[in-house]
């Protein structure tokens, strides 16, 4: 079990996603930065399925009371285990009792710890990717055990793969042309595809909202089908850029559609953070 | 009738196809149809499809190599099966409490539409709705049908605490919020029915297509159906439509 010590500022343990229930409205979920997730997972030789703890902005403080052994990955929190500084993106064996200790965010903004073999909290609807009303909570709470399978010998791949930290650096996005891309204006797509944006105070993992706005006239739509990375214009000119958990339909004009890396890259970027969208044909 | 489909990369691993934009129940049958071919000529952990109003969105769990080339195949779908959705679709009867307790905006939408409440509950329980699809929440129904006397726009102050079961008229459209969530809509009623439950297989007894009534119900049949629905007796059971 790993004891929750203290949670951080908004942990959630997540998978790759939650598949074959957005018939039902359900959104996919999963980790928001898939790229470090799978990264960190690689190197422990885990499957696909293999749950982490997503941090965001703080991390927290964890007890592991089996020995195991761990990768942690993605933004930078100056981890600690036992108050010793750790490498990031390298295995790290684990022994019961020691606690890893995560502090605020200095590059990025999302931090995964993974474990060898996965977390292993309730499977619902085929994920165990926290999102109410599926799960019964968002996130981890402080005192909270979760399990994991106890590894005594320190157990990963070889990989000598290195971590591409463009993904906290850049902040060029790819995205292809959205569904209603050619309703804009000459100018409006002159904006998108040459403007800088900034990140608003209003993101987290259903969505991002952009700045400035963009002057709008365009009406809504039928509300039709929208994916994680899809960038909607509101009627007052709001961009929001839908993240992970986001609604499975939606009734504003989707002018933009984020490729998935640039889906991971958004993932690492916070309030005031600029942007800057590069348009693939 | 023949639609004109428009087929587009939505990204790296999903195609969208579109429909005219209208709101039609016969144009929804050939969506259904088509979105029943694709979900029967695919493996389903290989291809996830979601339909809405007038489109499908085609999700595949691979990176499409040649979007051409998929595309291409998605039409060849279309002209060559013949094996249709079950033209027998499912009615679904759901209790609904008109009481004032419950449906907190009754009296005023009563004026704003100059109908009497009983009228509005009249109209609101005797057309039979449609299903074009679940989104916006887990198990939130959108549903076509509601009588042209109904129509109104949303409030322009939302609700920030609308009840789970609450049963709502926001412009064209009446609907079911499944779980407690902020809202614009006008509340006329409860209904007991769980429309969505995690713990259930499926989660959502409901699908696309399916139609479905509402019948009014006092509060005293409120407050037992409740109990009911809690303790697992109750069990909504569809009747088939020819």
């Amino acid at each position: 079990m790993l004891k929750v010590l203290q949670p951080g500022f908004y942990s959630t343990i997540q998978d790759y996603g939650r598949f074959g229930y957005r018939d039902y409205g359900v959104p996919v979920s999963g980790v928001m930065d898939l790229y470090s997730a799978q990264f960190a997972n690689a190197l422990l030789g885990n499957t696909n399925d293999a749950a982490l703890i997503e941090m965001t902005m703080v991390g927290g403080k964890f007890q592991f009371l089996e020995p195991t052994t761990i990768v942690v990955s993605g933004a930078f929190m100056n981890p600690k285990l036992n108050d010793m500084p750790i490498e990031q993106h390298k295995l790290m064996h684990i022994h019961s009792n020691d606690v890893l200790h995560f502090a605020q965010v200095e590059q990025g903004f999302r931090t995964y710890l993974a474990i060898k073999g996965g977390f292993k909290s309730d499977v619902l609807l085929g994920s165990r990717s926290q999102y109410n009303p599926v799960t019964s909570n968002n996130t981890i709470h402080k005192g909270e055990l979760v399990p994991y399978q106890s590894f005594s010998n320190l157990y990963g791949s070889n990989s000598k793969v290195k971590f591409d930290d463009s993904i906290l650096k850049s902040n060029t996005l790819d995205v292809f042309k959205g569904a209603e891309f050619d309703r804009l204006s000459e100018k409006q797509k002159l904006q998108l595809e040459n403007g800088e944006f900034k990140v608003s105070k209003y993101n987290n993992r259903m969505a991002y909202q952009l700045e400035p706005m963009v002057e709008n006239d365009l009406e809504p739509i039928l509300s039709a089908p929208v994916l994680p990375g899809t960038v909607q214009l509101t009627p007052n000119g709001n961009l929001i850029v839908l993240t992970r958990d986001c609604q499975t339909t939606g009734g504003y004009p989707r002018v933009l559609q984020l490729m998935e890396s640039a889906i991971n890259m958004l993932a690492q970027k916070t309030t005031g953070n600029t942007l800057k969208f590069r348009l693939k044909e | 009738m023949e639609y004109e489909l428009k087929f587009s990369r939505y990204n790296e691993h999903s195609i969208l196809i579109e429909w005219p934009a209208i709101m039609d129940e016969n144009m929804l049958k050939d969506i259904l149809n088509f979105k029943n071919i694709i979900e029967k000529k695919y493996i389903k952990q290989k291809v996830e499809v979601i339909n809405a109003f007038n489109s499908i969105l085609v999700i595949y769990n691979y990176t499409i190599d040649n979007i051409n080339d998929e595309i291409f195949r998605l039409k060849a779908l279309k002209f060559t099966e013949d094996d249709l959705v079950d033209s027998k679709s499912k009615l679904w009867k759901i209790p609904v409490c008109y009481d004032d307790e419950f449906g907190m905006d009754l009296n005023e939408f009563s004026k704003q539409r100059q109908l009497s409440k009983t009228e509005v509950i009249e109209l609101h329980s005797s057309a039979t709705y449609i299903i074009f699809f679940i989104g916006f929440l887990p198990g939130f129904l959108y549903l076509g049908g509601l009588d042209k006397k109904l129509h109104l726009d949303r409030k322009s102050t939302p609700n920030l605490n609308i009840k789970k079961g609450a049963v709502g008229i926001g412009g064209n459209q009446t609907g079911i919020y499944p779980q407690n969530s902020p809202g614009g809509w006008h509340i006329i009623g409860k209904t007991p029915v769980d429309f969505f439950n995690a713990k259930s297989s499926p989660p959502c007894v409901f699908n696309a297509g399916d139609q479905l009534k509402f019948y009014p119900i006092s509060k005293s049949e409120f407050l037992d159906l409740e109990q009911d629905v809690k303790h697992g007796c109750f069990q909504l059971k569809p009747l088939q439509n020819a």
